[in-house]
C-alpha cells in the first residue's frame, strides 16, 4: 500500500493520531503487569500497604529479592526459590538437549530417508503434540516408580524428553522438507551415508530451527508446573511449582514484594530469551500452525 | 524398498556389501526408539488411563473393574459439572476475545507504524512467560485490598468496584483476563503473519477498484487469513482445554470450587483426593475434548496438503 | 570410460507404471540424451541408473558389471542436477571434493583434482565462494565441477542447463559438448528441449509413458521418426500434419487433400518411396508429415505450371524469425507453418508460390499414428 497517493487531510491526520493511541493503550495493558511487578518487587511492606500499585518506590530495596532468594517459605521449608531455580536449569538443559537432539535425527530420516509408512509414523508422533497431558499423568507415576526414578530429576527429564520429541520432531521435519532432496542425493552420489550426510550437509545449514527447538523447548519446560508438581519431590521441584508454594504458603504476613520478586526470578530466564532472540520464539509458536 | 528387493530375492540377487543394507536401515532404526516412546507413552498411557476410568481405583491403581461406573459418577457429580461449564465459559470467551484483540492489533500494526517491532515485542512478551507467573501477578493486581480496585477508589472513585476474584459468580471471568492477557499477542503475531503473507497486489487491485481500507480488510484480507483463523481457534482451544496452571496460581480453583476446571478436576481427585478412577475418567473426557477439536483440523490440514 | 546397458527395466508406484519395460545400451564414450515431456518416466530412468530409486525389475550393468543392487556410492557415478544441488554450507572448493573425500582420496590428490577441475571449467577465482555467492551460471559450473573431479565411469546430468536464462543455455551447451568431445566420457543426458538434444546426442531415446519409443541419432530420430509422437516432438517449430487420402492412379501413388472452398491438392507420392504398406492402406485416410523447411518458395514464372508439388497458397500470418520467415497457411482442413528464406517478399493475405518436398515427407497411419512411408 506504499505506492498509493494518499491525500493528507485533517481526517486522515486524526485517524493516525487515534491509531498510535490505541495502539499505546494496548501496550499499556500488556506491559504495566510487569512494571507493576518489578515495582512492587523493591518497596518494602510498608509502601505497598501505604501506596497504591503505581506509586513509584520511595525507597527501593532488594531485600525482598533476597529473601526470595534464598529464605521465603516455600510449603514446609524456608530457604527461598534459588535452589528450585537451579533445579529448573538441571532439569531444563539435559530434556533441551536431548529432545533437539532426538527430534533432528526424526526430521532428517522422515524426510530425506522416506521409506513406506514414514508418513504413518509421523503422523502417529504428531499426535503427541495435541494430548492433554492429564491423560497421561496416572500411568507415567506408575512408571517412574518401577524405573526408580519417581521424583527424581532423572525422572522429570524423562517425562520431558518423551513428550517434547513430538514437537521437536515436528520443527525439524518441516524445516527439513523444505531443504531440497537432491542435496541428499548429490552427497550420496558422492559416497556418504546416513549420518556423514546428515552431519555434513543438513546440520550445517539447520541452524536457524536448531534455535527454534532449543528456545521452545526450553520455554515449554521451564515454565511446565503440571509435570513439575506431579512428579517432584521437595528437592527436586522445579521453579514454577516453588513459586506457587510460595504464593500460597498461608503462614505468616503476606510479603507481596517478596510474591513478585520470586515471580520475576522464575519469570527472568524466558524473558531474557525472549528478547534475545524473540524472531526465533515467534516461529516456533507459529511453526505448528503453518504449513511445512 | 523393502517390498521390492523381497520381490528379487532370487538366486544371485543380494545386495553386494553388507553396508549397503545397514544404509536402507537406518533411517528406520533411528526412528525406532522415538516410535517405542510414542506407543508407550502416548498410545500406550492413553490405553492404560482408559482402563483405569473402568476400574474403582481410588489411592492406588486396583483391577476391580466396574464398567462405566466412574463415568456414571462423573456425570452425577456436581462439581465436574461445574468445572466443565466452566470451562465452556472460559474457552468460548478466551478465543473469542484473543482473535478479536489479535485481529485488531494485526491490522493496525500493519499500517506502517513507526516502532513497530517494539510495539510487537510488548504485545507478545506475556507468551513467554508461565501460566504461573501470570497467576501470581494478576492476583496481586486483582487483589481487592491493594490492587487495582484499591488504586482507582484512591483517585477518588470510591464507588470503584472491581473484587471478582473473590466472587464466585465472577471469579471465572479473570481467568479470562488473565489468559487473554498472556496469548493475545500470540494471536496478533499470527495473524501479522498471515497479512505480512498477502500478496500486495491483491490490496492494490482492491484500491483500484475503489474501496476504502476497512472494507479492503473486511473483504479481501481477512477472507485469505482464514487459515490463520482456523490455527489460531485451533491452538487457543488446546490451551483452554489443558488449562491447570494458570487456575492454580490464580484462584486455587476457588472461591470454593467456583473456577474449577477439568484440568484442575482430574488433578484433584487423581491425586489429592484418591478418586483414580473417577480422575481417569475425567482425563478421558478431556481427550474426547481434544479430539472433537482435532480430527477435524487435521482431516482438514492432511486434505489440504495432498491438494497443495 | 564405460559401457552401460539398461537390460528390460520396469518400475512401478503402486499400481502405476512408471518404467514399462526399458532397454538401452550405449558405448563407452557415447553421449546418450533420454528426450520426452514431462511424465515420461525419463528423470526415473535416470534416478534408477544412479541408484537413487530401486528398479522394480530389470538390471543395470556398468562395464559389463550388474550393479542393479548397489548403492548410488558404490555404482561410481556423478550427477549434475537440474537445481545444482550445491552444498550450501561447504564453500565451492569443498563441494569439489567432497565427493574425493568420501572415497578417501589423500589430500594432496583431492587438491590437485580441484585445481584440475577448476582449471578446465574456469572457476578458480570462485574456489573459496560458498554458493550463495555465485550467480546462476558459476553455480552451473560448479556443479559441473563436482561431477567431473570425481572422474566417474558414467555421468548423469538430469536438465542441467533448464534453470538458465536463454543465453547462457546456449554458451553452456557448446561448452558440455567442447567437454565431451575433449574428455570422450560416458554420459546420459536428461532434458525436454529438443534442441539440446539435436545438438549433444550422439544418440537420442525418445520417452513417452514410461516406453522409448524410438532410440538412434540425432539424424534418425529428425528425419525418420517411427511415429507421429517422435515427429512432432523433434524439430520446432513441430512438423505439419495434414489429413490426406491416400489414392493410386495409373499405377502411381498420390495424395488428394481436400481444402474447404478450392479444388483438391494432388501431390504425388516418390515412387523410389513406396512401401508395402501402403497398398492395404489404399483409399483410406492417412496423415501426411511434413516440416517447415520442406516447403520452399517457388518463382512461378521459371517453373512449368502443372507440376504437382506445387501449392498456390494464401498466407495467413507473416512472421520473421530474422534468420528466416515463418509462414501460417491453410493446408487441407488445417493451417500449417512453412519456412522460407529472409528476403521472401510476402505480405499477409497475399497469395504465394510454394514448393513441397515430397522426398522428404513422411507418411502415418491416421489410428496407429505409426509410420507408413
Amino acid at each position: 500500500m506504499d505506492n498509493v497517493i494518499r491525500r493528507q487531510t485533517f481526517a486522515a491526520r486524526l485517524g493516525r493520531v487515534v491509531l498510535y493511541g490505541v495502539l499505546i493503550l494496548a501496550a499499556l495493558f500488556y506491559i504495566l503487569p510487569l512494571i507493576v511487578m518489578l515495582m512492587t518487587s523493591v518497596k518494602p511492606l510498608s509502601e505497598i500497604s501505604a501506596g497504591t500499585l503505581l506509586s513509584w518506590p520511595q525507597n527501593p530495596t532488594l531485600a525482598p529479592w533476597t529473601k526470595a532468594w534464598g529464605e521465603a517459605c516455600t510449603g514446609m521449608r524456608c530457604d527461598g526459590v534459588g535452589g528450585y531455580f537451579w533445579n529448573s536449569f538441571a532439569i531444563v538443559i539435559p530434556a533441551v538437549l536431548i529432545s533437539t537432539t532426538v527430534g533432528a535425527l526424526n526430521g532428517y530420516a522422515l524426510t530425506k530417508w522416506r521409506f513406506k509408512g514414514s508418513e504413518l509414523v509421523f503422523a502417529l508422533m504428531l499426535f503427541g503434540c495435541f494430548i492433554p497431558f492429564q491423560v497421561v499423568l496416572l500411568p507415567m507415576a506408575q512408571t517412574l516408580g518401577w524405573l526408580g526414578i519417581s521424583s527424581s530429576r532423572a525422572g522429570l527429564i524423562l517425562v520431558h524428553v518423551v513428550f517434547g520429541i513430538a514437537f521437536t520432531t515436528l520443527f525439524f521435519r518441516n524445516f527439513y522438507v523444505g531443504i531440497p532432496n537432491e542435496l541428499v542425493s548429490a552427497a550420496k552420489l558422492d559416497g556418504a551415508g546416513f549420518f556423514r550426510i546428515f552431519w555434513r550437509i543438513l546440520l550445517p545449514v539447520s541452524a536457524p530451527i536448531i534455535v527454534v527447538s532449543v528456545i521452545w523447548q526450553f520455554t515449554q519446560i521451564w515454565n511446565d508446573f503440571l509435570f513439575g508438581v506431579a512428579f517432584s519431590a521437595h528437592n527436586t521441584q522445579p521453579v514454577t511449582v516453588a513459586l506457587n508454594n510460595l504464593v500460597n504458603t498461608s503462614t505468616g504476613v503476606r510479603e507481596y514484594n517478596v510474591d513478585m520478586a520470586a515471580a520475576m526470578i522464575a519469570a527472568l530466564p524466558t524473558l531474557v530469551v525472549y528478547v534475545l532472540a524473540g524472531k526465533y520464539f515467534v516461529r516456533g509458536l507459529t511453526a505448528g500452525s503453518v504449513k511445512g | 524398498m523393502k517390498n521390492t528387493s523381497a520381490l528379487r530375492l532370487g538366486p544371485g540377487a543380494k545386495r553386494s556389501t553388507s553396508s549397503g543394507g545397514l544404509q536402507a536401515w537406518l533411517p528406520r532404526l533411528v526412528l525406532a526408539p522415538s516410535v517405542a516412546i510414542s506407543l508407550f507413552f502416548v498410545y500406550g498411557f492413553m490405553l492404560w488411563t482408559f482402563v483405569l476410568s473402568l476400574t474403582s481405583s481410588r489411592m492406588l491403581p486396583s483391577y476391580d473393574f466396574v464398567g462405566f461406573g466412574q463415568y456414571a459418577r462423573l456425570m452425577a457429580n456436581d462439581r465436574w459439572w461445574v468445572a466443565s461449564t466452566n470451562l465452556m465459559i472460559f474457552g468460548v470467551l478466551f478465543v473469542a476475545i484473543c482473535l478479536v484483540i489479535g485481529a485488531f492489533l494485526a491490522i493496525l500494526l500493519d499500517q506502517k507504524i513507526r516502532q513497530e517491532g517494539a510495539l510487537r515485542t510488548i504485545y507478545l512478551y506475556p507468551m513467554a512467560l508461565s501460566f504461573i507467573v501470570t497467576g501470581v501477578v494478576w492476583k496481586w493486581l486483582l487483589n481487592p485490598q491493594l490492587g487495582i480496585q484499591a488504586m482507582v477508589q484512591s483517585w477518588g472513585f470510591e464507588s470503584f468496584r472491581f473484587d471478582w476474584i473473590i466472587d464466585p459468580d465472577m471469579a471465572i471471568y479473570t481467568l479470562v483476563i488473565a489468559a487473554v492477557w498472556q496469548a493475545s499477542g500470540f494471536v496478533m503475531a499470527l495473524f501479522l503473519a498471515g497479512l505480512r503473507g498477502i500478496d500486495d497486489s491483491i490490496v492494490k487491485a482492491a484500491q483500484l477498484d475503489g474501496a476504502n481500507l476497512p472494507r479492503i480488510y473486511w473483504r479481501v484480507v481477512m477472507p485469505c487469513l482464514r487459515p490463520v483463523v482456523f490455527s489460531a481457534v485451533m491452538i487457543l482451544a488446546h490451551i483452554a482445554i489443558k488449562s491447570f496452571d494458570l487456575v492454580i496460581a490464580l484462584t486455587g480453583g476457588g472461591p470454593g470450587y467456583a473456577t474449577d476446571l477439568p484440568a484442575t478436576f482430574m488433578y484433584a481427585h487423581a491425586f489429592n483426593r484418591a478418586q483414580i478412577g473417577l480422575g481417569s475418567a475425567s482425563a478421558m473426557l478431556m481427550l474426547g475434548g481434544v479430539l472433537a477439536i482435532l480430527i477435524p483440523y487435521l482431516y482438514s490440514e492432511l486434505r489440504s496438503r495432498k491438494h497443495g | 570410460m564405460s559401457t552401460l546397458e539398461i537390460r528390460n527395466v520396469r518400475k512401478e508406484f503402486g499400481s502405476e507404471r512408471v518404467l514399462k519395460d526399458v532397454s538401452i545400451s550405449i558405448n563407452s564414450g557415447d553421449f546418450l540424451i533420454l528426450v520426452g515431456p514431462s511424465g515420461c518416466g525419463k528423470s526415473t530412468l535416470m534416478n534408477a541408473i544412479a541408484g537413487l530409486e530401486p528398479v522394480t525389475s530389470g538390471n543395470i550393468y556398468i562395464d559389463g558389471e550388474d550393479v542393479t543392487f548397489k548403492t548410488p556410492a558404490e555404482r561410481d557415478i556423478a550427477m549434475v542436477f537440474q537445481s545444482y544441488a550445491l552444498y550450501p554450507s561447504m564453500t565451492v572448493r569443498q563441494n569439489i571434493s567432497f565427493g574425493l573425500e568420501m572415497r578417501k582420496v589423500p589430500k594432496a590428490e583431492r587438491e590437485a583434482s580441484v585445481e584440475r577441475v577448476a582449471d578446465l571449467l574456469q572457476i578458480t577465482h570462485l574456489l573459496e565462494r560458498k554458493p550463495a555467492q555465485l550467480s546462476g551460471g558459476q553455480r552451473q559450473r560448479v556443479a559441473m565441477g563436482r561431477a567431473l573431479a570425481r572422474e566417474p565411469k558414467v555421468y548423469l546430468f538430469d536438465e542441467p542447463l533448464s534453470n538458465l536464462d536463454a543465453k547462457l543455455r546456449v554458451d553452456m551447451r557448446t561448452e558440455i559438448k567442447k567437454l565431451h568431445q575433449r574428455l570422450g566420457t560416458t554420459i546420459v543426458y536428461v532434458t525436454h528441449d529438443q534442441v539440446e538434444a539435436m545438438t549433444l546426442a550422439d544418440c537420442i531415446a525418445v520417452m513417452r509413458d514410461g516406453n522409448i519409443l524410438q532410440l538412434g541419432s540425432p539424424d534418425e530420430v529428425y528425419n525418420n521418426p517411427v511415429d507421429m509422437f517422435v515427429a512432432g516432438f523433434m524439430g520446432s517449430p513441430s512438423m505439419n500434419f495434414i489429413r490426406a487420402m491416400l489414392e493410386k492412379e495409373n499405377g502411381r501413388y498420390q495424395l488428394r487433400i481436400t481444402t474447404p472452398g478450392e479444388i483438391d491438392l494432388l501431390l504425388p507420392w516418390p515412387e523410389s518411396r513406396a512401401t508395402p504398406g501402403m497398398d492395404e492402406r489404399l483409399n483410406q485416410p492417412v496423415i501426411l508429415g511434413l516440416r517447415p523447411e520442406h516447403f520452399s518458395e517457388e518463382d512461378v514464372r521459371l517453373t512449368a505450371q502443372a507440376e504437382g508439388t506445387l501449392l498456390n497458397a494464401n498466407i495467413s500470418v507473416v512472421e520473421p524469425t530474422g534468420a528466416d520467415i515463418l509462414l501460417r497457411l491453410p493446408l487441407g482442413e488445417q493451417e500449417v507453418t512453412a519456412r522460407v528464406g529472409p528476403k521472401c517478399p510476402v505480405v499477409a493475405g497475399a497469395r504465394l508460390a510454394l514448393r513441397i518436398d515430397m522426398e522428404q515427407a513422411i507418411m502415418f497411419d491416421a489410428v496407429s499414428e505409426q509410420r507408413i512411408a
